[in-house]
């Protein structure tokens, strides 16, 4: 197929596409997709540790056990709960009869899912986190 | 004017009073159009082009367009040619979103704001508005848009129940205008992905019963570069001009394949 020209040069760059709800939820999706992925990469890492040195591994994991790595922690979740939520909602979309007629309520679903999981996680993590 | 009744039925003519034209007097505003220009024989950059233009309130954005070209730059340079949502020449992307020009009303824009017109998005710009549509029209030829049967050509027509029609009934109304494949992220990035409109194409075939072929035009998107690139932003189904349900149709697609079910 000739669709090989570079698109650089041929093709000038304008204003960001206006797309709506099912554009922005799927730029969401693929950012916490990267972000989950990137975390587990590190989490698989940190966890080898212990294999290698038990005593790295304790003083890496005990560097974790600060306020800033504890709202770092309430990010990964927060990404990871809408990644999941929204994933079911695409696996939706696809499968259910339904599903394209209605996206866009069920991404009202996802994010009110959301919220309600994130402000219960936060209030315990937080606890934790700057309770002692 | 007279209010007595007569015995004869009044002459049916509609008095108006005096200074009133035909349908009334046709609102006019004052619009900012910007167009996004490209010139490859004097500049590999693109640039915003913009005129100050009075127009009326029934006037679209190829109006706008007609007005610039006609009486201010005939450089300006895109492509029409029905003015009426038929031919789908004149999809562009009007304030960021793809749609028709000769569908869109200015007064349904914010006309406080300058109106921005750029050509669409992920095919390669010839000059101004106008885009090399062939990539377009060469997924839409891979997926065989024309009805294939086996066996001996009939001597009557080849009946079809309407429920049978209704099946595809959507998918037939498309007009080529590529507005749909030109919204889609994915075709942003992979020029190779057949794109919305060639599966809505397929899909008029595939679900057809008096078709032959579905099971190739299945195995044709089954590709790598096909159904199973989409990724739902529903962009497509939001800009296509004739109201197609452009996700739910490659969903359907996507189904099929997994249950070669039609
Ligand atoms: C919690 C359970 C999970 C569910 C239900 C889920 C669901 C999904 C679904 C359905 C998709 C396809 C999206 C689409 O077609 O637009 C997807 C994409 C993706 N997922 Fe997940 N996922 C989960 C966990 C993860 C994890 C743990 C990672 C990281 C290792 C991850 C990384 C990604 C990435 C990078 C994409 C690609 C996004 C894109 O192409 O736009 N996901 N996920
Ligand atoms: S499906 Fe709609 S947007 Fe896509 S080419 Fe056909 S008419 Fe245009
Ligand atoms: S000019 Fe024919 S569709 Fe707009």
């Amino acid at each position: 197929m000739p669709k090989t020209l570079s698109p650089s040069k041929l093709i000038p760059a304008g204003t960001l596409y206006r797309g709506r709800e099912g554009q922005w939820s799927w730029v969401a999706h693929r950012i916490t997709g990267v972000v989950i992925f990137f975390f587990l990469l590190v989490h698989v890492l940190d966890t080898s540790l212990v294999r290698v040195s038990p005593e790295a591994y304790d003083a890496v994991i005990g560097a974790y056990k600060n306020p800033i790595m504890g709202l770092g922690e309430l990010g990964l979740v927060a990404a990871i709960v809408f990644h999941a939520f929204n994933g079911i909602r695409v696996i939706l979309v696809d499968f259910w009869k339904q599903g394209p007629k209605y996206h866009r309520q069920m991404l009202w679903g996802v994010l009110g899912l959301w919220a309600l999981v994130m402000i219960a996680f936060s209030i315990r993590h937080l606890s934790h986190v700057f309770g002692g | 004017m007279s209010t007595e009744t007569t015995e004869k039925e009044p002459a049916s003519k509609v008095e108006l009073a005096p200074g009133v034209g035909g349908g009334g007097e046709i609102p006019t505003f004052d619009i900012t159009l910007k167009v996004r220009r490209y010139n490859p024989e004097s500049s590999d950059d693109a640039y915003w082009d913009e005129w100050k233009l009075t127009m009326y309130g029934t006037d679209r954005v190829l109006d706008a367009l007609h007005k610039v070209k006609w009486e201010h730059d005939g450089s300006v340079s895109f492509r029409r040619s029905c003015a009426h949502g038929v031919c789908g020449s004149d999809a562009m992307r009007i304030n960021g979103r793809n749609r028709l020009a000769c569908k869109t009303l200015l007064k349904d824009l914010d006309t406080s704001k300058p109106i921005l017109v750029e050509p669409i998005k992920g095919l390669p710009v010839e000059k101004d508005l106008i885009v090399d549509m062939e990539p377009f029209f060469q997924s839409y030829r891979e997926i065989m848009p024309f009805l294939v049967s086996k066996g001996h050509e009939p001597t009557k027509e080849r009946l079809q129940s309407s429920e049978e029609r209704e099946r595809y009934d959507d998918t037939t109304k498309c007009i080529l205008c590529a507005a749909c494949t030109s919204s889609c992220p994915v075709f942003w990035t992979d020029g190779q992905y057949f794109g919305p409109a060639a599966i809505v194409n397929a899909h008029r075939f595939i679900f057809d019963s008096r078709d032959d072929a579905g099971d190739m035009r299945l195995e044709i998107l089954n590709d790598k570069e096909g159904v199973w690139r989409c990724r739902t932003t529903f962009n497509c189904s939001e800009a296509c001009p004739r109201g197609i349900q452009v996700t739910k149709a490659i969903s359907e697609v996507k189904q099929a394949i997994l249950t070669r079910k039609i």
